[in-house]
């Protein structure tokens, strides 16, 4: 289970206070697929960040399988944030002088794995996302579609049990973004929560579960247990 | 994968902005390296200098300034022979032994080397005899009120050619014979009883010298007048060598020289040591200025690096931050690096100043350099801590950043 208890998130620039998040109640079950659509600047990545433990909201809770996130110590947060969650970038975030395996090995060298287990858990992580055959390219020498399954097998490397992906598909062209959907709807079939922000209904589509954000406050537009 | 795997990588990915910023580090440690090097050297030169060497006055043409002992001979200004001569003849009390020497350049199998005109004993003892003179025993000075040396108890006999090296003349010396140092020796591959064409002369080997440290190692010694006639110069020395003998006896020694000779210059060997002393301190001092001087700069330019790399890894930070690097392994990674670079900057100055100072200490300054391994610790541990400070606050910076720029598109 996973809660979001009357967040609030006010960003404060140059005197002027913005209302990312409005009191916002949330609470995704265990394996749910959930796409958070809005338009731009509705406050979609504030929730994302509140919900994967890298930004402090402004008052309210997070709760991860009972634990309120924000009442641990930074280090506590930062331990959680590398086993339980795993997150999946628009833009890959993949580090550009490590090679497709090494990115991998990232989050396996950040949980204390060896470097033995960390070369073996990624080679298998490639494999899963059809790139044994690229292991050594660097991010440069990889296809956007490439380069966002490379990210993909590094946010599954420590196994998480929830995956957070901010517009997973914006960058990418329509065949690739299915390929994408494809991936995140198999590793929901593994057992695990998916949190999807997006702004394309096509990816939308995908999710058991859609919550429209308007001006910070999350609405219930789609439930697909409801249905 | 390792965390310095991650560092490694990251500075090869980019290495031209770090290794200008080294740069700075390097040289103030291969600057400190090398001076130290040659003060030393050359602290220890002087110190061998005032036991084994006897010749302690110099005459020397009237517009020639003195640096450096050892290249006293190598200004190019000249005087007649004919001074030798007079000062043989006016037997002044304290002076032992008389050594004038003209060096000329030459090559060697296309190797430029440098011929320096000597002059034995013998030719004195010649020049005595046929002047009417009977100085056999001791026929350049007198031997009045002079404590026994090296060079007067000798009989001249039992000498063997290698004296040279230390006693600075040799009694007898062939007019087609020639004298090697022992690093050009080395160099031409020549030993003892071999032929060297010298001029369009060949000359043979007598000996070979015993290595001194000195710019003899390098040089040909060969009889002087054979180098006069060779080189077309004429009549015409360089430099007088002369060993005077104890402090009482040359006493007046100077002035008496300077009376005999007035169109020259006398400078005595205490003075030639007491300035290179004097400027063997100051470039001790002046060596560790321009360390400090370098390495404040090196500070400044890895700090404002490092600051520039954290800014330009904001999202790289972020992303490690998002997958579970907390704020230690993003201090760890940059100050990892600092440490990598202080440790480079430093050793890579330590190679350089001592092969600088190795291949220009003989060069310029005619001194043999012993690399000295303990400046290698000073400066990686200077270079190191350096390059730490410099970094800490780029670092804390990098630590300190809102993991939630990853979300940020760029
Ligand atoms: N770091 C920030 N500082 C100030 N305002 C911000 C910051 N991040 C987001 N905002 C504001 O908060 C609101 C929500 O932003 P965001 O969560 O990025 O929306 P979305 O992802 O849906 O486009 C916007 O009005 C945005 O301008
Ligand atoms: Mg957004």
């Amino acid at each position: 289970m996973y809660q979001l208890k009357e967040v609030t998130k006010t960003y404060t620039r140059r005197g002027e206070t913005v209302t990312a998040l409005d009191h916002s109640n949330l609470a995704i079950a265990d394996n749910d697929f959930v796409a958070i659509v809005g338009p731009s600047g509705s406050g979609k990545t504030t929730m994302l960040s509140v919900l994967g433990g890298m930004m402090a909201p402004t008052s309210g809770q997070v709760i991860l399988d009972g634990q309120s996130v924000y009442d641990l110590s930074i280090e506590e947060r930062t331990a959680v944030r590398g086993e339980k969650i795993g997150f999946v970038f628009q833009t890959f975030n993949l580090i550009p002088y490590l090679s497709a395996c090494e990115n991998v090995q990232v989050p396996l060298l950040l949980s204390g794995k060896t470097p033995d287990e960390q070369r073996k858990r990624a080679l298998e992580m490639l494999d899963r996302v059809g790139l044994s055959d690229r292991v050594d390219h660097k991010p440069n020498e990889l296809s956007q579609g490439q380069q966002q399954r490379v990210a993909m097998a590094r946010t599954l490397a420590n196994d998480p049990q929830i995956i957070l992906a901010d517009e997973p598909t914006g960058n990418l062209d329509s065949e690739t973004r299915q390929q994408v959907m494809e991936y995140l709807t198999e590793f929901h079939q593994d057992g695990r929560t998916i949190v999807m922000v997006t702004h394309d209904s096509d990816s939308a589509a995908y999710a058991k579960r859609t919550i429209r954000l308007v001006d910070g406050v999350a609405l219930d537009v789609k439930d697909a247990r409801a249905a | 994968m390792k965390l310095r795997t991650l560092i490694w990588k990251e500075l090869w990915q980019r290495p031209t902005t770090m290794l200008t910023s080294l740069l700075t580090v390097t040289l103030g440690v291969a600057a400190l390296v090398a001076i130290q090097n040659i003060t030393v050297s050359s602290e220890r030169k002087i110190a061998g200098d005032m036991e084994s060497l006897g010749a302690n006055v110099l005459v020397l043409p009237d517009n020639v300034s003195l640096q450096d002992y050892y290249s006293a001979d190598m200004h190019g200004q000249t005087m007649p022979e004919e001074y030798v001569t007079r000062l043989a003849l006016a037997r002044m009390p304290g002076v032992e032994n008389l050594a004038p020497k003209l060096c000329v350049a030459a090559t060697v199998d296309s190797i430029p080397v440098t011929l320096t005109g000597i002059l034995p004993r013998s030719e004195f003892q010649a020049k005595s005899a046929w002047q009417g003179l009977n100085l056999i025993a001791n026929p350049v000075g007198s031997d009045r009120g002079c404590c026994p040396t090296a060079t007067s108890v000798g009989d001249g006999d039992s000498e063997s050619p290698a004296d040279l090296a230390t006693t600075r003349s040799i009694q007898t010396l062939g007019k087609r014979e020639v004298i090697l140092g022992a690093d050009i020796a080395t160099q031409l591959g020549t030993e003892v009883g071999d032929e060297l064409n010298l001029m369009g002369e060949d000359f043979e080997v007598l000996t070979v010298l015993p290595e001194t440290g000195t710019v003899d190692d390098s040089r040909l010694f060969a009889h002087l007048h054979s180098v006069q006639d060779l080189s077309g110069s004429g009549p015409v020395i360089n430099v007088i060598e002369i060993m005077a003998c104890c402090e009482d006896a040359a006493g007046d020694l100077i002035g008496n020289l300077s009376a005999e000779l007035p169109e020259t210059r006398i400078v005595t060997i205490a003075q030639v040591v007491e300035t290179q002393v004097a400027v063997n301190g100051l470039m001790s001092s002046l060596s560790w200025v321009f360390f400090s001087i370098l390495l404040l700069v090196g500070g400044a330019s890895i700090a404002s690096v490092m600051f520039a790399n954290v800014t330009e890894r904001r999202k790289e930070i972020g992303t490690l931050m998002a997958l579970g690097a907390g704020r230690r392994f993003v201090t760890q990674l940059f100050l990892g690096k600092a440490t990598l670079l202080g440790v480079s900057g430093g050793l890579i100055g330590f190679l350089i100043g001592t092969v600088v100072a190795v291949v220009l200490g003989p060069q310029l300054l005619g001194i043999a350099v012993r690399p000295m391994p303990q400046l290698l610790v000073i400066g990686m541990i200077t270079a190191t801590v350096v390059s730490l400070l410099a970094s800490y606050f780029p670092a804390r910076k990098a630590a300190g950043l809102d993991p939630c720029l990853v979300f940020n598109d760029a």
